[in-house]
């Protein structure tokens, strides 16, 4: 009877609420939250580890633990709903070390991440950055190819990476891989893969200025017309 | 015969020449090798430090991802390579506690089960395929050469892919490709390995004694199969305090890819000393 009722009402119905320890003290929170609206919730108000809250940014690594596990668990929080007993902290920001360069001095060779990321030869291979990695990434397995100097490879293993740091903060090794993927990536964007032509012949005609009478145009229309304009525009099918 | 390959960082890079010959060679012999789809580094050096385990955890992974192929053998290049992941096998062939202290820890991963062989290419030609059987078109008559083998094929014994003491293996090849084959008491010397690094001086000293021992004894060029031994005995030369007429050193599967025809991929460019003029002025390079 009481289950019934409480259904006709619909709306009124009060969400499930669980317990999680943040920072060690208890709170009741409502079931479904993710992990950074549950502290949200419970009164914490981020100012920083907090960006597009949708899985981008990579700006909320945190880390948890589940109840009646042992195991250190990451993720972002703001991907990750809270559960039952969860004991919670946030960790706005890893103090990794960063190399500094300039990319118009390196050259992509066997040696060009390990010389300015030497600890990557500190790499045992436990594999902790790969099971930290909230996005699933072969984190492990691109260190080391950055090590062996195989920068497309990194570049590519590493290509869905948000630079949340996790991996850096859980490394045994001191390894920073987010930002050894970074420069692999740039090594590989701008030496090893190939140029895009159509790419070089559109900027040559940019820079000749076939486009700025079309451009003049477009900054004298009003908004009625632009947006005339842009209903009736060419649309791929 | 199909077996997975375990290239190793090197080969990849300042020894693709070694790594190049080889694939090579196993094209033309029948040897399909197989790169292991995911690897890691071997682990560099065995740790011999008992408890050590963390230090075991890379050649161990890279055995398991031999086993994840649906194989219980692998092959590699590498002198290193092959000591640190056999090394690594036996010890944990031989100690289920820390086998399983280990795959309690890589729980990401299946077991290893402790079934996987470690086969050094040398010896896979040696046992698959017969030196006697190598289809071979240009010999290397009038070359004279010695074989070095320094440490990590040989020592320690357990994992040694010869007699460690009187390894004949790389001579037995040689000799089947029609060179001259030089014996020299150097020829089990340490190269100075890693020292290399910060005790130059340390390396150069024994570079000089091998390469100078192997000169006395007529040799015309030095052949081996490690790339860090190539790197000390080579590029060292150049560094040396005492005067020695340059000496090629040579991977084995170069002059074994010479000696069957193929010469395309010898990659001499990658090496200090350059071997080809020694090469054609025996006329076994055009």
């Amino acid at each position: 009877m009481v289950k019934e009722k409480e259904k006709e009402k619909g709306k009124e119905q009060k969400p499930k609420m669980i317990e999680v320890y943040i920072m060690g003290k208890e709170y009741e929170v409502p079931q479904g939250l993710t992990i950074m609206k549950a502290m949200e919730y419970a009164g914490y108000r981020f100012i920083r580890g907090s960006g597009c809250r949708a899985g981008f940014c990579g700006a909320c690594g945190t880390i948890f633990r589940k109840k009646g596990e042992y195991k250190f668990r990451t993720a972002l929080a703001c991907q990750t709903t809270v559960e039952d007993g969860m004991y919670l902290t946030e960790l706005p920001f890893v103090p990794a070390n960063k190399a500094v360069y300039d990319m118009e001095e390196l050259t992509p060779g066997p040696n060009s991440i390990v010389s300015l990321y030497p600890e990557i030869a500190r790499c045992v291979s436990c594999n902790t950055c790969t099971k930290a990695c909230p996005q699933d990434l072969q984190v492990m397995d691109f260190v080391q190819a950055a090590l062996r100097g195989d920068i497309a490879k990194a570049a590519e293993l590493s290509f869905d990476c948000l630079q949340c740091g996790l991996c850096a903060a859980r490394c045994p090794a001191d390894i920073v891989h987010y930002h050894v993927a970074q420069l692999a990536r740039r090594l590989y964007g701008k030496y090893i893969s190939p140029i895009s032509e159509h790419l070089e012949e559109r900027n040559t005609e940019i820079n000749a200025g076939k486009f700025d009478e079309e451009m003049e145009k477009l900054t004298q229309l009003n908004s009625e017309e632009l947006k005339k304009l842009y209903t009736e525009r060419d649309v791929e099918t | 015969m199909k077996i997975p390959y375990y290239p190793g960082c090197t080969l990849k890079t300042t020894a693709k020449n070694f790594e190049d010959t080889t694939l090579a060679i196993s094209n033309v012999l029948g040897i399909e090798l197989i790169e292991l789809p995911r690897w890691n580094c071997c682990g560099t050096v065995y740790s011999l430090a008992s408890d050590d385990l963390m230090h075991q955890l890379a050649p161990i992974r890279n055995l398991i991802r031999v086993q994840e192929m649906g194989y219980n053998n692998v092959t590699t290049l590498c002198s290193m390579c092959y000591n640190t992941l056999e090394q690594a096998n036996q010890l944990v062939k031989g100690d289920p506690e820390k086998l399983e202290k280990m795959n309690s820890f890589m729980d990401q991963e299946e077991d290893y089960t402790g079934e996987v062989t470690v086969v050094h290419y040398l010896t896979l030609l040696q046992k698959e395929i017969g030196f006697e059987n190598l289809p071979v078109k240009v010999p290397l008559t009038g070359l004279t050469v010695v074989p070095y083998y320094g440490c990590l094929l040989l020592r320690p014994e357990e994992i040694s892919i010869d007699n460690p003491e009187k390894p004949t293996i790389m001579a037995e090849l040689l000799t089947v490709l029609g060179a001259d084959v030089a014996d020299h008491p150097y020829k089990l010397e340490c190269c100075g390995s890693y020292h290399t690094v910060n005790y130059k001086d340390v390396v150069c000293e024994k570079t000089y004694n091998i390469l100078n021992s192997a000169r006395k004894r007529g040799a015309e060029a030095v052949v081996l199969s490690c790339p860090l031994c190539e790197f000390n005995l080579d590029v060292r030369q150049k560094d040396l305090k005492k005067e020695l007429a340059p000496m090629p050193i040579l991977y084995f599967s170069q002059l074994l890819a010479l000696s069957l025809g193929l010469d395309d991929s010898l990659e001499f460019d990658q090496h200090y000393v350059n071997p080809e003029p020694l090469l054609k002025e025996k006329g076994l390079l055009r």
